[in-house]
């Protein structure tokens, strides 16, 4: 029987530790997770890219929605366990919901430590620990004004230069004389300050917070010694403590962290521990490594392999603010039983620090010129003996054996067993296996496979290395994807050529753009099809052998090989007449199956593909056309009933949509294109998970796009508000153009959005008049010849041979 | 062995494909971009995507269901994919084309 596992916190420890689970015992628990984030696993340590606008929230996101489902697990967003009933055996959230356990882990990470000064609690004084912080960051950022951040360590830092970034004018205080003092000596502490003064940073070292000033928010800090610094945001990165409290009043043992064995188990043996809210063998940890070694065994033990058991390692420390690099690692304090060896060159801004106690390495800092780290790192963890290089020693692995190395050679050198990603533990061996057992050629796929350089990234470089040793020429990191094994070209510069050179068949285009194959394949056909439709509405003969089934007779291919039929429903609106259109229809032809879809029409399920014609024709007789269910182009309006009944209704929601569809029915674009209507922000629509959707309000019609409701989810990003109908149809009209004429085959438009980047979407489309009249005309243009319906055109006797077999043989001998 | 004519090749579309029905299987006639034609049972081995219905290249066709190609010379799966479907001989005279097929394909079950 399926047991129950629960898990309180959805961080990076318990998500690694389900994917071990899940590949090694599939199916043994029933997974219910609580999170008082209201969100997704994310990967928290890239918060700092997020901050500094180098990367977004979706690029950071470990496990999707779907991922839930797909291995169904119950996620409750939002929900903060308050309390454990150990007798019970139950959690409870403090929404009120109670779920029992057979087997329970706490995953409750840390919290950050705020230092009790009078004002602590003022607005605008805020933590650095999730995306709310993060989002918090961002509104202030906007004003441009000052910051303090107060810690000088390394998510101070990272806070600091990504505030900067963003314009702000920052200031970090620090208590200690260096900065990043438990981690860096202090030359390198002094190299690193004047790193981030270039960067345009204020650092005041030995800084003592007295209090933080303000009255309604924060308006400043005193210092100890009396000077008063200004600031409108201050954030506390002081330090972080194991979120244990939970499990205190549980009655489980609690020291400095939640108390575990090497099995990761708590005091009670069927409640587990992972992550930093958890301290075995006397030790906590706030670094990803030694926590998803704590996942790994934790998963081990749930799937009733006790064996494994937690060892301490030391993990190296480096700063995430491009354009800084230090690396530090273990032990690194003076002493008399230890010998030091120091590279400094003041004009490269380097130094290096190594640690040697009994002619082994005990610890190294690296500041300006970290490419040696993955060695040292293996040295020590290997206690290997240095006495024969140690004159050499600190100018790394490519000055042992004589002659200096390049860096290719270096990485070349290193032992099958060292350590390239020090996040996730992996192995150079583990790397270079996979991509040639798996024939990996793409730093994405390395990373889908190894989860090499898939959490803090900074062994990207090397990774990389390793991928051009590995594959020679074959990897080229820097060369676009191309659109399919029949060309180098990506989607991009095909679209780009066939503009430029005028390129109107799809022989021309093979020609022109050297097509490494005679007549392509069914990654590039469907794709070229799909640009000249596009780009040549008036020239360009539709391939129809170049599309895929569905768009070729019209209608969806089942998985037995029958066809289902979707007609078109204005605005999912029908009446008497329609309806009994279908039924007829139904009964005359035996359709075994009747369904409403998600895009508020009428599916009807499992016709054979002879009959498609005829079921057309009864169709076309009741007045309708194609819905175009199969199309990679404008799928379904959907609207909410709108002003003329709902008593909420601000506008006619209902016929906004039909006008839209109608406009827009027949055109093709690159992947489906789904829209909707609400008439007021109750949103019965559903318009904010749309590829387009509008939300009417008492003032006009607020526009939004690029939202998703499929393998992903994600809620739509606003274009803006208009104020009459026919500027809302301009406006989405002019969107859809632009995605037509820019978007990859098969790309959907919150990817497209994702990728150009949503201002200049708006900059475009809302901003631009001229621009936007443009593209309305063009797409207008297109629709003289999108607009006609297949079905009727198919019901008079186009491509008949699609629908008969061209020989019937045998039948008489059988009879016979 | 009998050899059954079963039409012209310019029933076929171009890069297209026709179906043939027997009392036992349905066999897909493909005509390639140069003009040659090709007989394979229409049944993917994966799990028996009408094959008919796929895009042609080549001397191939991508099934319309998860995309596996097949050989139309050999029946066999492409790349990775391992899985092979029947395939018949095809007379082309002057356009008018013929199959054999092995007379168990032509019985119906009894
Ligand atoms: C900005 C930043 C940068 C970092 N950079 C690095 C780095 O470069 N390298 C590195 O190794 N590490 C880095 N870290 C540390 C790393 O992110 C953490 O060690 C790791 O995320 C901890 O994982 P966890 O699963 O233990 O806890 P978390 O990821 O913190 O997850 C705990 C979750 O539990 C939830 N929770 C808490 N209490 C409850 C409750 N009662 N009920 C329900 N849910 C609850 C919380 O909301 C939270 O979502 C960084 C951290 C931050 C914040
Ligand atoms: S979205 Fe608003 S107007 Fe439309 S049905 Fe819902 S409540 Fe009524
Ligand atoms: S209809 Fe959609 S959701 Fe349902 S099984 Fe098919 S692809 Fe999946
Ligand atoms: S049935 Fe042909 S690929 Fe799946």
């Amino acid at each position: 029987m399926t047991q129950k596992l629960v898990i309180i916190g959805n961080g990076m420890a318990p998500g690694r530790m389900l994917e071990h689970l899940f590949e090694q015992a599939p199916g043994l628990y029933e997974v219910t997770i609580f999170n008082a984030e209201p969100r997704v696993n994310y990967d928290r340590i890239m918060l700092s890219p997020v901050l500094s606008g180098e990367k977004t929230f979706e690029d950071i996101i470990i496990h999707g929605d779907g991922w839930y489902i797909d291995n169904n697990v119950t996620l409750y967003k939002g929900h903060r366990i308050v309390s454990i009933d150990r007798n019970a055996r139950t959690v409870t959230s403090d929404h009120g919901v109670t779920e029992s356990y057979d087997r329970l882990v706490i995953a409750t990470g840390s919290v950050p430590f705020i230092i009790p000064v009078p004002g602590k609690d003022l607005p605008g004084v805020i933590t650095y620990r999730d995306l709310d912080d993060v989002d918090a960051m961002l509104l202030a950022a906007q004003s441009r004004e000052k910051a303090i951040v107060i810690g000088g360590g390394l998510l101070g830092l990272e806070a600091a230069a990504g505030l900067a970034l963003r314009g702000m004018d920052v200031t970090v205080l620090h208590v200690m004389p260096t900065l990043m003092e438990r981690q860096l000596d202090p030359a390198a502490g002094y190299l690193l300050q004047k790193a981030v003064e270039e960067r345009g940073i204020k650092v005041i070292t030995k800084a003592n917070t007295k209090r933080i000033i303000g009255t309604d928010r924060v308006e400043g800090i005193e210092l100890d010694n009396g000077t008063i610094i200004p600031a409108t945001l201050v954030v506390m990165a002081v330090g972080i403590r194991p979120n244990a409290g939970l499990a205190k009043d549980a009655g489980l043992a609690v020291n400095r962290g939640i108390v575990v064995d090497a099995g990761m188990r708590t005091s009670d043996g069927d409640i587990l521990a992972v992550g930093e809210c958890a301290e075995v063998d006397g030790m906590v940890y706030g670094l990803v490594a030694p926590l998803y070694e704590m996942a790994r065994i934790a998963a081990a033990h749930l799937a009733g392999d006790t064996k494994p058991a937690f060892v301490h390692s030391d993990t190296p420390t480096k700063l995430k603010v491009t354009g800084i690099n230090l690396f530090s690692l273990g032990d690194f304090a003076d002493g008399d039983d230890r010998e030091e060896i120091v590279l400094r060159d003041a004009t490269a801004g380097i130094y290096k620090r190594v640690v040697i106690k009994d002619n082994r390495i005990i610890g190294t800092v690296l500041y300006g010129e970290t490419s040696d780290g993955a060695w040292f790192n293996d040295l020590k963890k290997k206690g290997a003996d240095i006495s024969a290089m140690r004159d050499t020693l600190i100018f790394g692995q490519a000055y042992q054996g004589g002659s200096p190395l390049d860096p290719m050679a270096a990485v070349a050198a290193l032992p099958d067993d060292a350590e390239i990603c020090g996040c996730n533990g992996i192995c150079k061996g583990k790397i270079t296996s996979a991509i040639t057992g798996k024939g990996l050629t793409t730093l994405d796929g390395v990373r889908a496979h190894t989860k090499a350089s898939a959490s803090c990234g900074s062994c990207t470089g090397l990774v990389e290395q390793l991928m051009s040793l590995t594959l020679g020429d074959a990897y080229n990191p820097a060369a676009v994807t191309p659109m399919c094994t029949c060309t180098e070209l990506g989607h991009d510069d095909v679209r780009r050529l066939i503009k430029a050179k005028g390129l109107k068949t799809i022989p021309a285009v093979m020609q022109e753009l050297e097509w490494k194959t005679s007549c392509g394949c069914a990654k590039c056909r469907p794709a070229l099809n799909y640009y000249l439709v596009c780009d040549w509405p008036a020239d360009y003969a539709d391939d129809y052998q170049s599309r895929f089934i569905n768009e070729r007779v019209h209608a969806n291919i089942q998985k037995d090989g029958t066809y289902s039929v979707v007609p078109r429903m204005w605005g999912g609106v029908t009446n008497a007449a329609e309806l009994r259109a279908i039924a007829d229809v139904v009964d005359k032809f035996e359709i075994p199956m009747v369904k409403v879809t998600g895009g508020q029409r009428i599916d009807l399920l499992g016709i054979e593909k002879e009959d498609l014609p005829a079921v057309w024709a009864d169709l076309g007789k009741a007045g309708f056309i194609s819905g175009q269910a199969y199309a990679k182009g404008l799928r379904t309006v959907k609207t909410c009933v709108g002003s003329d009944w709902c008593r909420f209704g601000t506008q006619d929601s209902t016929g906004l949509g039909i006008r839209i569809e109608k406009f827009m029915w027949g055109s093709w674009t690159p992947a489906k294109l789904k829209l909707a209507v609400s008439g007021c922000p109750r949103n019965c629509a559903e318009a904010t998970c749309k590829d387009i959707g509008v939300i009417c309000v008492d003032s006009g019609f607020e526009i939004h796009f690029a939202g998703a409701a499929g393998l992903d989810i994600k809620g739509t990003e606003v274009l803006g508000l208009v104020k009459t109908e026919d500027e809302a149809l301009e406006h989405i009209v002019a969107l859809t153009q632009m995605y037509r004429e820019q978007a990859r085959y098969l790309e959907r438009i919150y990817k497209w959005a994702k990728r150009i980047g949503l201002d200049e979407i708006r900059r475009q489309i809302l901003e631009d008049g001229e621009k936007r009249r443009a593209y309305y005309e063009r797409f207008v243009f297109s629709q003289q010849f999108a607009q006609v319906d297949p079905w009727s055109e198919r019901v008079s006797g186009k491509d008949k041979h699609e629908f008969k077999p061209m020989a019937t043989v045998g039948f008489e001998a059988a009879a016979e | 062995m009998s050899w059954i004519a079963i039409g012209e090749i310019d029933d076929i579309p171009l890069r297209g494909a026709r179906c043939i029905k027997t009392p036992t299987a349905k066999i897909a006639v493909f005509r390639t971009a140069d003009n040659a034609v090709y007989a394979i049972e229409n049944r993917c081995p994966h799990k028996h995507g009408p094959l008919s219905e796929g895009i042609v290249h080549g001397a191939a066709v991508t099934c319309p269901l998860h995309n596996w190609v097949i050989s139309l010379e050999t029946g066999a799966a492409l790349g990775a994919d391992e899985g092979t479907v029947r395939t018949f001989p095809v007379r082309n005279d002057n356009g008018r084309l013929s199959i054999a097929l092995a007379e168990p394909a032509l019985a119906a079950a009894e």
